[in-house]
């Protein structure tokens, strides 16, 4: 599969995709104006990806901040895993948050009380 | 003429005496863009940085800016329908123990009620309550086609821990004026 690694700027996040270094990353910021123009082609590879995924993903999320409107696209996200796991394959979503940042850890698990998906909580300093 | 320069002379000292007086950082009357919200949003970051503003407050005064202004750069109604701009005013402005943002713009007279009864909601309820609206509102909500998810406001009030305060001043018969007040405590 092709990979994504795409490199964040001040309102759009870092994001690799490799299906054959198992590496599965959101990282920064993310708050675009148009979420569905920034993911559609995040979405469209998971989609592939989906068809024959790894035994076992591992997804980390390590963003600083983002916006409501990509909220709503990091939930589609995990609903794209979800499935995967309903596949009877392994996910884990790695979901890293500053100590600072309480609301993180929340948003993260928000995402846990709605997908069935196992998360870890991951608390970094600097 | 003399009389005019001397008018504005004093007009921009008066503003800056009120803005000095208030603690605002920042005022502006304007299109809301994409552009707009990211150079905002940097130089509040800077200054609170440089105020030595805890991590915690920065990045909620950040984060309740960004839902504030792209409220506007996408909700925001016009005076007339020719004008396509989606403008606003933003204010924020420092108090002893809390950051203000205030946000302004025009909706349509048609869209208070249903625009008043979100507020309201969100308003009653508790963080546990805010915390469910929002899960049900992030499963429910498709992006509606302006890329809006309607999560803004319960989300600013998830952030701030604050109710949010807000007016409506009815311009006309067709347009209102929507006054939206979020507040971050300093000590949070």
């Amino acid at each position: 599969m092709e990979v994504i690694n795409i490199k964040g700027t001040d309102d759009t996040p870092n994001v690799i995709l490799d299906k054959a270094s198992g590496q599965f990353e959101l990282s920064g910021r993310s708050l675009p104006e148009d979420v569905n123009q920034f993911y559609e082609q995040i979405l469209d590879w998971i989609d592939e990806y989906a068809k024959d995924p790894l035994d076992r993903t591992e997804f980390n999320f390590k963003l600083e901040y983002f916006n409501t409107a990509s909220s709503k696209i990091i939930l589609d996200i995990l609903l794209k895993f979800e499935e995967i796991v309903e596949n009877g394959k392994e996910v884990i979503i790695k979901w890293h948050y500053h100590e600072d940042e309480e609301d993180m850890l929340e948003a993260g698990e928000e995402y846990a009380d709605i997908v069935e998906i196992p998360f870890d909580y991951i608390v970094y300093t600097d | 003429m003399e009389q005019e320069k001397q008018g504005f002379l004093d007009f921009a000292y008066q503003l800056y005496k009120t803005m000095k007086t208030n603690e605002i950082s920042l005022v502006y009357e304007g299109e809301v863009t994409q552009e707009i919200t990211k150079t905002f949003t940097s130089l509040t970051e800077k200054s609170l940085s440089k105020n030595a503003e805890s991590n915690t407050v920065q990045k909620k005064v950040f984060n309740v800016m960004v839902e504030c202004l792209q409220n506007i750069s996408k909700h925001a109604d016009s005076l007339s329908d020719e004008e396509e701009e989606r403008r606003g005013i933003v204010m924020v402005s420092k108090g002893d123990d809390s950051y203000n943002i205030i946000t302004g713009n025009i909706i349509k007279n048609e869209r208070v009620p249903g625009l008043k009864e979100s507020l309201e909601l969100i308003n009653s309820l508790d963080k546990q309550g805010l915390s469910n609206l929002f899960k049900q509102q992030i499963k429910e909500s498709t992006i509606s086609e302006k890329g809006g998810a309607g999560l803004g406001l319960i989300d600013i009030a998830k952030k701030t821990g604050s109710k949010l305060s807000y007016q409506f001043k009815e311009l006309n018969d067709q347009v209102s004026f929507f006054i939206l007040t979020s507040t971050i405590k300093r000590n949070a």
